[in-house]
């Protein structure tokens, strides 16, 4: 049944890896931007009220619509998914961050104080080790979502497993249209899988 | 300058503009009417079937990890190229957040109610139609604005198998490289995705987060 896919096994790889650094590199920008933002509105959360509106707007907007406004600014392929991409990893990730930095439980706060710890020990030993959980199950779902919106780049010259798709479609050739889909949805299976993993190796007490 | 060119373009072209609208709004709305149809239908049948319901969501959840752009190339060997397979692929694409949604909604319905109800002797369609589905309404509409953002979102790439819409200017932008045609797809697309959020979030509101839950 597999007639194209075989001889074309290095197209293919290098599709994914296309693919994956698109959205790896975008859930990882999202992770430090929210880091960033969700660090910074710790006792001000006017800061993240205004930064999650924002965010959320974003997030809204379709991404080939999104890619399309990008385009007369950046330009085409990689630079405009990668914005967009990670505008939207951003939202999902600060949401986890503000909510983890906020559930640490009183008493632990308290207890931190009472040894002397000052604001940013605080925050940077006791909060965000604790937070690290739902930080990292945003980073993983962020990272999923990508890889799915990621194939949409193939319409702006970005390159990835979108652009098998678009092949196939074009040529009517259901077996491209499968292999690109399929390797997409696995390689967010996996992705998805390795960090649920890695999750578990960093945070052995869960 | 570029404004200008807009406006001048919308003069030339405003009939055109205004179908490939329409064809937008109304793929994304029949698509989103057979999903709520049967997505609801779906959760009002598994939710006293465990058995049935485990396979239905675990395939649910599965379509849920193919992307959009999967989706609808999928529906061209199947239904060829055009509007019907957009919309088709529309709403496999609505479906999983509608149906797990309504699903969790109809399952967790307050149990005592339930029990109430079947105490007071309902039979299974009225708990059904007269407790469970007015206590997932949220949940049920939560998941149609969910689905909404993602349908208007899907329907920007059906151009892509010739079903037409606003992402028809986007795909002939990005072809010849013209920024004004770029933008008035892209324009319009953002603003109606922002609109429907925001008058979703609205209707949200006012139906339930007011004096009538408590």
């Amino acid at each position: 049944m597999l007639v194209w896919a075989p001889k074309h096994v290095w197209d293919i790889v290098l599709a994914i890896g296309q693919h994956l650094v698109l959205s790896a590199s975008s859930a990882a920008t999202g992770l430090l931007l929210a880091l960033l933002i969700g660090l910074a509105s710790v006792g001000r959360p006017r800061i993240y009220s205004v930064a999650i509106t924002v965010a959320n707007l974003i997030f809204v907007i379709p991404s080939l619509a999104m890619f399309a406004l990008l385009i007369p600014l950046v330009g085409l392929g990689f630079t405009p998914a990668f914005i967009s991409l990670s505008a939207y990893c951003l939202l999902i990730i600060l949401r986890n961050v503000w909510t983890g930095l906020r559930s640490t439980p009183t008493d632990v706060l308290e207890a931190a104080d009472g040894m002397g710890y000052s604001r940013r020990q605080r925050l940077i030993r006791i909060e965000l080790p604790l937070a690290l959980p739902l930080i990292l199950s945003g980073t993983r779902l962020a990272l999923v979502m990508s890889i799915g919106i990621a194939t949409v780049a193939a319409f702006i010259g970005g390159g990835g497993l979108g652009t098998i798709i678009l092949i196939g479609v074009n040529q009517e050739h259901l077996e491209k249209i499968l292999v690109g889909s399929l390797a997409t949805a696995g390689l967010a299976f996996i992705c998805d899988a390795l960090l649920l993993w890695a999750e578990r190796l960093l945070l052995p007490w869960r | 300058m570029m404004l200008a060119t807009v406006v001048g373009w919308l003069n030339q072209h405003g009939a055109e503009f205004l179908l490939a609208l329409w064809r937008h709004v109304m793929m994304s709305l029949l698509s989103l009417s057979a999903a709520l149809v049967i997505g609801l239908f779906l959760a009002a049948a598994i939710v006293d079937r465990a058995k049935l319901g485990f396979i239905v969501i675990n395939i649910v959840s599965g379509l849920r990890t193919l992307p959009s752009l999967a989706v609808l190339a999928i529906t061209v060997p199947l239904f060829g190229i055009g509007l019907t397979p957009a919309i088709i692929a529309l709403t496999i694409l609505a479906l999983p957040p509608i149906l797990l949604n309504a699903h969790v909604g109809l399952r967790d319905a307050d149990p005592d109610a339930v029990e109430a109800a079947v105490g007071m002797g309902m039979h299974r369609l009225q708990v059904l139609l007269q407790i469970r589905f007015p206590l997932a309404a949220p949940a049920i509409f939560a998941g149609g604005q969910t689905a909404t953002i993602q349908v208007i979102s899907g329907a920007t790439l059906a151009p892509f198998i010739g079903g037409g819409g606003l992402g028809d200017y986007i795909v002939t932008g990005i072809g010849i490289l013209d920024i004004p045609t770029l933008l008035i797809g892209a324009i319009p697309i953002a603003l109606l995705a922002l609109g429907a959020e925001y008058s979703l979030t609205r209707i949200e509101r006012r139906l339930f987060s007011e004096e009538l839950w408590r």
